[in-house]
């Protein structure tokens, strides 16, 4: 099987070459290593991050935005999205707190990516 | 009473805050940054995706993180800075006037660095005809509503328009639960990076329609649908291809502009292809102590290039303050065939520095060369040539000659 994929994982933006013939995957186009790891999960399991926000009490404002720590499964992406608008969140946050800690047995967390204050 | 300093910033997004970093380190500390909005950060702030810093930093952050590593290094050296600092005077003698709500601050600075970012273009601006009802939304001003102020934009969604911004919030109102119909882009090609395409159109099976643009707005009070029209060679909507999407929401990323408001009040020299100032190698304007880097320059991509393009102004800045920097000739950076625009547009002596540019269309194999009358200066070739992605070329110090004008071209 061959398949041409845009490597997503920085602007760049390669165009990668793949050669899968059920064993052996074969990655031409890339212009570092990180395309070539991307291009075999591409075929194998496809991952993706998402960033949202989290409902924020008493704080600065009414959400603070959050980042997956770690690509998940895309097929996790909605049900990671069901739990992150369940989730209530008191300020202050830091960036970088886990939020959510192996949202879903994915093992990626939901981090905080703003620092959001108590209202004053 | 005009308070001196020798630099003052205008604007706090990333191009400020870089530069403001930057001169910092450099030993230059009599600074402060004036900001408009009531925190720093600039557009970063509503920029909730990640992906940013990947050059800078080597990972990837999301917008408001990229920010607050430049927030935090102004706050631990006590950086001055305003917020709700509008500026509304900018003279060619580099005084500065801001109005804040505590009154207005007045400054006479030896340098002065455009860092103001740039504005969307708005339906009134690619004149769509129809109706005025509620549900139209530029892109950004969405990004704004659903990642600042925790509201939604509508639930049916149609964008035109395929810049990144645009892109970036088909995924995110996906995620949040909208239902978006398609992209529409009245050019042959995309206007957003290719990966925005794949991660943020092809992974929630958005449907991505070229030459293809919005010809009639219907609905009274909110949007209940839009015409769509396919367009010729030329653009132009093709009679009788009008197809009718039923949609309450519009969301319009059909490109940005420099916000270059104040540049013409202080007189200085703009570049009708970039819509920013014309600079010269150390981005200096055309008012000498006028320095500008960033959106407000010319629009870019990536935030890391801004950071990078505001640490070589910098470093500009601090040797004109010393009285250091050089100035012994004045030749042009001209576009040849293929190039949309050059930053710098001007060159003033020997030393190194980055050349921005942006092809005019989509090319395969080709190469790009600076010359400098018979003599290539710099080739690169490129598999692929897009105007959405900007190129940068380094050229090192010491290759541009005092005599003839440089032409970049595609071959």
């Amino acid at each position: 099987m061959k398949k041409t994929f845009t490597c997503i994982i920085c602007p760049n933006g390669c165009s990668l070459d793949v050669d899968y013939d059920g064993q052996n995957i074969i990655v031409k186009g890339n212009l570092c290593k990180r395309g070539e790891i991307y291009a075999k999960e591409e075929i194998i399991a496809p991952k993706r991050t998402i960033s949202s926000s989290v409902r924020l009490i008493d704080g600065d404002m009414e959400i603070v935005s959050v980042r997956l720590s770690s690509p998940v499964p895309k097929s996790m992406i909605f049900p990671i999205m069901e739990v992150i608008k369940k989730t209530r969140v008191t300020a202050p946050v830091h960036i970088g707190d886990v939020l959510i800690h192996d949202v879903l047995s994915t093992g990626a967390d939901v981090i905080a990516t703003r620092n959001a204050e108590r209202r004053s | 009473m005009f308070e001196k300093k020798d630099v003052v910033i205008i604007g706090g997004g990333p191009a400020g805050l870089s530069a403001a970093t930057a001169l910092y380190r450099l030993g230059v500390k009599d600074i402060v940054i004036l900001e408009r909005e009531s925190k720093l950060g600039g557009i970063l702030r509503q920029c909730i995706h990640d992906g940013f810093g990947l050059q800078r930093f080597g990972k990837s952050l999301s917008g408001p993180e990229y920010a607050q590593v430049f927030i935090d290094e102004v706050i631990e050296n006590h950086i001055e800075y305003h917020t709700d600092a509008t500026v509304v005077t900018l003279a060619p003698d580099r005084r500065i006037e801001a109005v804040t709500p505590e009154g207005v601050l007045s400054y006479s600075a030896r340098a002065v660095v455009l860092a103001m970012g740039c504005k969307e273009r708005s339906r009134g601006s690619i004149m769509i005809p129809g109706e005025r009802p509620s549900g139209v939304f530029t892109a950004g001003s969405a990004q704004a509503y659903m990642n600042i102020y925790n509201r939604m934009p509508g639930r049916n969604v149609v964008i035109l328009g395929s810049g990144d911004i645009g892109l970036i919030m088909a995924r995110r109102l996906t995620l949040e639960g909208a239902h978006v119909a398609a992209v529409f882009e009245i050019q042959d090609h995309p206007n957003g990076l290719e990966r925005n395409i794949v991660q943020c159109l092809n992974d929630y099976d958005i449907p991505l329609y070229l030459k293809h643009t919005v010809t009639d707005i219907h609905g009274n009070s909110r949007l209940e649908g839009v015409t769509v029209s396919e367009v010729d060679d030329s653009c132009v909507p093709i009679e009788g291809t009008g197809k009718i999407y039923p949609c309450d929401t519009l969301i319009l990323s059909v490109g940005l502009r420099p916000d270059n408001g104040l540049l013409k009040d202080a007189g200085i020299e703009i570049d009708p292809r970039t819509n920013g100032a014309i600079v010269n190698e150390h981005l200096m304007t055309s008012i000498p102590g006028i320095f500008s880097s960033g959106n407000v320059l010319h629009v870019h991509d990536l935030v890391d290039f801004v950071s990078l393009e505001s640490e070589a102004l910098a470093e500009s800045v601090s040797r004109f303050i010393s009285g250091t920097l050089s100035h012994d000739r004045d030749i042009s950076v001209k576009c040849g065939s293929g190039i949309g625009h050059t930053v710098p547009q001007r060159v003033s002596s020997g030393d190194g520095f980055s050349l921005s540019l942006r092809v005019s269309s989509v090319m395969n194999d080709v190469v790009i060369k600076v010359r400098q009358g018979e003599r290539d200066i710099l080739q690169r070739k490129m598999r692929k040539a897009n105007p959405a992605e900007m190129i940068r070329l380094d050229i090192n110090s010491g290759t541009v000659l005092p005599s003839e004008d440089l032409e970049v071209l595609v071959e």
